[in-house]
């Protein structure tokens, strides 16, 4: 498919531990079109933050080929083609909320007052406008989450790397970044990858959901989401939501023995 | 007020201890000689007169506290800051070789910091020469550095000064490696995505990030800085200082003057650590750090 956002494949990456060779990923194809949401979900160690970190190029894989907007993921991270999310905040406890969205156009060499218009822009994006002058801890973790992704908004890459954001955060907390996520993406037409624990948050969310199992790290089951891109909390009780996420589920029980 | 007093409460019982326990041995160590003048003079005092005498000698074994504190007193604020009798003036001349030597000390050990942290060499090589440094008696080196530094004519403040720096390097440089590889790997691989820059990432994440740390070990160092300076006022027989009081006290057996020049060596630490102490806390405030 030609104007892939993230193209794998037969992709596999092995660690290589004290313990012997750990297969993270193992022949991982997938490709990611412009524009989707792109859930990946799997218990523990099913290689779904090592994909991400794969496209972001923060580790390298040892088989197969990947390419992020056409080029390597070096050449990607080099071009500044993505924003990435960790699972914590990571904001820089002595840089104020608005110097820290500020940190990657800083980096970036963008001018001051452009600086000033992209802050403002992407707070109001992620609703934190009058927050600018306060430092993280000042902030609630909900909150430092969504500066995070305001930082990472700040510099305008169309693809968007989201490693567990809302992991950390309670459920109620976690709905209404969720909602306010679809918006943001509805807004600025992102091509957002998004790594999660949970089946409701990976149903609600994606056009696309990628269900990992370990050991090795591998794809089981690709599901292309029938839903409408307009989604109200209430399309939860929805017979088809509901008719996904049991696809969703069997596909995490199918690629995983539970016993060992 | 209760906290103020609960907060002083222990350290004024430790110190009255100390005081009790000093005055017990000032009278223990003192007693024999003061037995044996007496004796020699045929006199008989009576109890109370002779616990008195072993407190008041011109030259005791131990001095008292009160002849400790009346010798500080006498010599800090009854004399002009400008007389050599004054601890004010020696106070300032082991004062300047120290904030000298610190500043040096600080500088070097910052510089070796970044290097080891940048250089994978260095990170090497450096390290286990540094700590070789640190086991070398400071008391070996200095006379050595004294009497050939002043061979090439440099005599005065920078020999002092170069003995502080020795002492003070040491505990900036570990702990500025230590502050320079705090970040977190989440940080440091923000940072990877960004493709920022070596010195990007140093300006913008490690320096702010070592902060703590450069603090912490400035306590150390100068403190170190204050033994270093007055350890090399000793070889050199220096006219002036605290370490040149404690030599001559030593030669004329004056321990009066000897605990005198003690208290001033810590009142002059005391004050510089609670400056490093206090400008930590401003600079940890002026980078949003949460109030304590």
């Amino acid at each position: 498919m030609t104007g892939a956002v993230v193209a794998a494949s037969r992709l596999g990456l092995t660690f290589r531990t004290n313990d012997g060779p750990v297969e993270a990923l193992s022949n991982v194809d997938l490709t990611i079109g412009k524009g989707e949401f792109v859930s990946f979900i799997g218990p523990s160690g099913c290689g779904k933050t090592t994909f991400l970190r794969v496209i972001a190029d923060l580790e390298q894989p040892t088989a197969g080929t990947i390419t992020v907007n056409g080029m390597s993921p070096e050449m990607a991270r080099k071009a500044r083609a993505y924003g990435y999310v960790f699972q914590a905040a990571a904001l820089y406890p002595w840089r104020t909320i608005e110097r820290n969205v500020a940190l990657p156009l800083e980096i970036m060499g963008i001018s001051k007052s452009e600086q000033a218009e992209r802050i403002r822009r992407t707070l109001d994006l992620v609703n934190l406008t009058g927050f600018e002058k306060k430092y993280p801890w000042q902030l609630s973790g909900g909150m430092q989450q969504r500066a995070s992704i305001a930082r990472a908004l700040a510099f305008d890459a169309d693809l968007l790397l989201m490693d567990e954001p809302f992991g950390a955060l309670d459920e109620i907390v976690r709905d209404h970044l969720n909602e306010q996520l679809l918006v943001l993406w509805a807004r600025t037409q992102k091509t957002i990858c998004f790594v999660t624990h949970s089946i409701p948050e990976a149903v609600y969310l994606s056009t696309k959901i990628v269900v990992m199992s370990p050991r090795p790290g591998r794809v089981t089951d690709v599901i292309e989401s029938t839903l409408p891109r307009e989604r109200p909390l209430e399309i939860r009780e929805s017979p088809e939501f509901l008719a996904i996420a049991h696809r969703v589920r069997e596909g995490l029980r199918a690629g995983h023995s539970y016993d060992d | 007020m209760t906290s103020l007093h609960s907060r002083f409460a222990p350290v004024l019982a430790v110190l009255a201890a100390i005081v009790a326990i000093w005055y017990l041995g000032a009278y223990a160590l003192n007693a024999p000689f003061q037995r044996d003048l007496d004796r020699r003079s045929g006199e008989t005092p009576t109890a109370w007169e002779f616990v008195v005498r072993t407190m008041t000698q011109a030259k005791p074994t131990l001095p008292a506290p009160h002849q400790v504190v009346a010798n500080v007193y006498e010599n800090t604020f009854l004399r002009k800051p400008t007389s050599n009798r004054s601890l004010v003036y020696h106070s300032w001349v082991t004062l300047s070789a120290t904030l000298l030597g610190f500043a040096f000390g600080t500088a070097l050990g910052i510089l070796i910091a970044v290097g080891i942290v940048h250089v994978t060499t260095l990170d090497r090589s450096l390290m286990p020469w540094i700590i070789a440094s640190q086991t070398i008696p400071i008391l070996a080196i200095a006379p050595m550095v004294i009497v050939v530094l002043a061979a090439v004519g440099i005599t005065g403040l920078i020999p002092k000064a170069l003995i502080s720096t020795y002492l003070s390097f040491f505990p900036v440089a570990v702990g500025m490696v230590k502050g320079l590889r705090s970040p977190e790997a989440m940080h440091l691989d923000l940072m990877r995505t960004y493709h920022a820059s070596r010195a990007q990432t140093f300006w913008k994440l490690r320096v702010p990030a070592s902060v703590p740390f450069l603090f912490a070990s400035m306590k150390v160092a100068i403190a170190a800085s204050l033994v270093g300076a007055i350890v090399g006022e000793l070889p050199t027989g220096a006219v002036a200082g605290i370490g040149s009081r404690l030599l001559n006290g030593s030669y004329y057996s004056q321990t009066i003057d000897i605990f005198a020049a003690l208290i001033a060596g810590s009142v002059v630490a005391i004050i510089l650590v609670s400056i490093i102490g206090l400008a930590g806390r401003l600079t940890e405030k002026a980078m949003g750090a949460r109030p304590a």
